[in-house]
């Protein structure tokens, strides 16, 4: 019996910023994962790949990242989904006294 | 120090100008992300776990003030206010966007540096002892070579589409600071009959399959170093494995070949070369011998400001005791600045301590800065007399902690925090070792003591050599950290034992705690360091303090 299969978001870098970002319902990209898609079925979850990957003039890396259902949209499954959600640690950011 | 001729400038400048339109070209769309990444990585740019990351080269870890200040101004123009300085003596802004980057490579090439070759298949940054030209055990300041190597290996034609990424070291010194037997090449400088050479040792590198390199030539004459160099590169051009990038390096090369038949090839390849160099390298090394002219130290200057402050200040003594080393002039010190504060970032300084190092070593340093493979900074020539007010100075800027060589001096990489390589995060583990011995005050009674981190197998944060070395790894979609064991980075290199099965994130600390607590309990007298104690008594006791006495009753978590 084949897997049953894990559900997903589209996720990339923004070609400009670098920054992490997740593909909507409505073919935005979002910084929020919350607004991401969340696909449950496996011929869509490729399809929608397929949509991204095509828009190599705004996000690079395009993948499907593992995600379960939670009350505010899409929770990650890896804590590596966790921290490019989150940014670095919040040790992990030096103290500024200046910048932002 | 160096600074760039007409040649340099106008390469370093036309580069710029070429990666600027390679930019315009991408963000307009014209460029494919597969077209333009081998072009950003040959100008330093990543794109990270968050955002892009440059990488700037600062050779052998030498800057000057101005150009302290400069990548001061950068972080905060730029970036995020803060840059981070690399166990490779680069220093890399995490915040980059795309779109500035020209700018900041501009700026950069401004103060005579730049982001060649910091990433790609190519010859690397060339680092070198941090106390070069300064140190009282050194036989001769290291840098003229290592700028000469620079410039040889910068857009050598050769050397742009490598098997993998090669990394040279140099040290002056027989007390190896600048951990030769970890890199591709290591060079040592030695002085035999009056004529000063180079013992060469190749093949060593950390990465998944760590190895110490082996010596290739036990005494090359300086006169034959180029060609030589070169030699051993363009052997291992053709005879590296391209089939698998895991077995690309020219440690793997070595093993497979054994270090006689790969002296041979080098032998018969630098037989060719040698000829073909015909002097231009030595006439071009002994003018760099002019630019790292030692400094004009103050002569007959009384040192007793220094000597009352020792004594009547604790916190300076602690300082001077934990942070200085021998200068070869007596009345001089080298300072090292941690960038290691307990609870902070390793390798982390603000623009405003950019700018204040860059203030204080104009004021007491003959303008002379240095970036440390252990992430730190140094002062290298500063008069003793000057101490106690540079001391308030740095401390002023959070720059005065007393703990250069100690447990909380640690080697960390970006881990999982920025770096889209790594398995687990290192910088959290290395606050928490810092804060715990910071709490339990223990630093000073532990002495020397060496922890390095890496986030993941490629061994950025020299775990392999660390007396206690850590790697995290993703073990089921959970952070876990190994221990290693035994590791050093010195003239005495050795790389660390696995200890046993590995801990999750919330057991490190109490781990490293427990391992701390056996050495204070099983050493011979306070003299005898971690690294000591350990190779004395080997890894048992150490084990039975991490696992207990039954040792193996641990499922194997990692």
């Amino acid at each position: 019996m084949p897997r049953p299969f894990t559900p997903k978001v589209v996720t990339a870098n923004a070609l400009t910023e670098g920054w992490v970002i997740y593909l909507t319902e409505d073919d935005r990209w979002t910084r929020s994962l919350s607004e991401a898609e969340l696909l449950t079925d496996e011929a869509h979850a490729e399809l929608r790949l397929i949509e991204a990957s095509a828009r190599s003039a705004e996000a690079v890396g395009v993948y499907l990242a593992e995600m379960k259902p939670g009350p505010d949209g899409p929770e990650p499954v890896h804590f590596r989904e966790d921290f490019r959600r989150a940014g670095p640690s919040p040790r992990a950011v030096p103290l500024m006294t200046e910048g932002s | 120090m160096y600074r760039y001729t007409d040649f340099d400038a106008d390469f370093v400048a036309e580069r710029n100008r070429q990666f600027r339109q390679q930019v315009a070209r991408r963000l307009d769309g014209s460029l494919t992300e597969d077209e333009f990444k081998p072009l950003r990585l040959m100008n330093g740019l990543y794109l990270q776990l968050h955002a892009y990351m440059l990488r700037v080269a600062i050779p052998y870890g030498t800057l000057n003030a101005r150009q302290m200040r400069r990548l001061a101004e950068i972080a905060e123009r730029w970036d995020r206010g803060y840059g981070h300085f690399t166990t490779r003596q680069n220093i890399q802004f995490n915040w980059p966007r795309l779109r500035d980057v020209p700018d900041m490579l501009d700026a950069l090439a401004e103060v005579g540096m730049h982001a060649v070759q910091t990433s790609g298949n190519t010859i690397r940054n060339v680092t070198a002892d941090h106390l070069a030209g300064a140190a009282a055990d050194e036989i001769a300041d290291p840098r003229p070579v290592a700028e000469l190597i620079r410039q040889w290996s910068t857009d050598h034609p050769e050397f742009q589409f490598l098997p993998r990424k090669f990394k040279i070291a140099i040290t002056g010194s027989p007390n190896d600071r600048a951990v030769t037997r970890a890199h591709d090449i290591g060079l040592r400088l030695l002085e035999r009959d009056g004529q000063t050479g180079y013992e060469v040792i190749v093949g060593g590198g950390m990465g998944r399959t760590p190895m110490l390199g082996q010596v290739i030539r036990d005494f090359l004459p300086e006169a034959d170093l180029l060609p030589y160099l070169e030699a051993i590169v363009s052997v291992w051009n053709l005879l590296g494995r391209r089939d698998n990038k895991y077995k690309a390096r020219i440690k793997i090369t070595l093993h497979e070949h054994g270090i006689d038949a790969l002296r041979t090839r080098v032998e018969d390849r630098f037989a060719e070369l040698r000829p073909a160099f015909g002097g231009a390298d030595r006439a071009i090394l002994a003018a760099l011998r002019r630019d790292f002219a030692p400094p004009a130290l103050a002569q007959g200057r009384s040192t007793r400001v220094f000597e009352t402050a020792r004594a009547a200040d604790p916190v300076f003594r602690a300082w001077c005791d934990s942070n200085l080393a021998p200068h070869r002039a007596a009345d001089h010190a080298i300072v090292q600045v941690s960038l290691k504060a307990h609870g902070a970032v390793p390798g982390d300084a603000s623009a405003a301590q950019m700018r204040a190092l860059a203030d204080l070593a104009e004021r007491y340093g003959h303008d002379d800065l240095r970036i440390s493979h252990e992430q730190n900074v140094v002062l290298p020539h500063v008069h003793k007399a000057d101490l106690p007010q540079l001391h308030a100075a740095l401390t002023a800027q959070g720059l005065g902690t007393a703990n250069i060589g100690r447990i909380s001096d640690i080697i960390a990489c970006p881990g999982m925090d920025y770096c889209a390589l790594a398995t687990a995060r290192s910088i959290p583990v290395a606050q928490e070792i810092a804060t715990r011995f910071q709490a339990l005050g223990l630093e000073d009674e532990i002495g020397p003591l060496k922890i390095k981190i890496s986030g993941c197998i490629n061994a950025c944060g020299h775990h392999h050599v660390g007396h206690i070395g850590i790697l995290g790894l993703d073990r089921g979609g959970v952070e876990t950290y190994q221990i290693t064991l035994g590791g050093d980075h010195s003239e005495t290199a050795a790389l660390g034992q696995r200890i046993g099965p590995g801990f999750a994130a919330d057991e490190i600390v109490p781990a490293v705690e427990r391992l701390v607590q056996a050495y204070l309990a099983l050493r011979t007298e306070p003299a005898e360091t971690f690294l000591a104690c350990y190779r004395r008594l080997g890894p048992e006791p150490f084990k039975t303090a991490l696992y207990g006495a039954g040792n193996e009753a641990r499922p194997d978590a990692a």
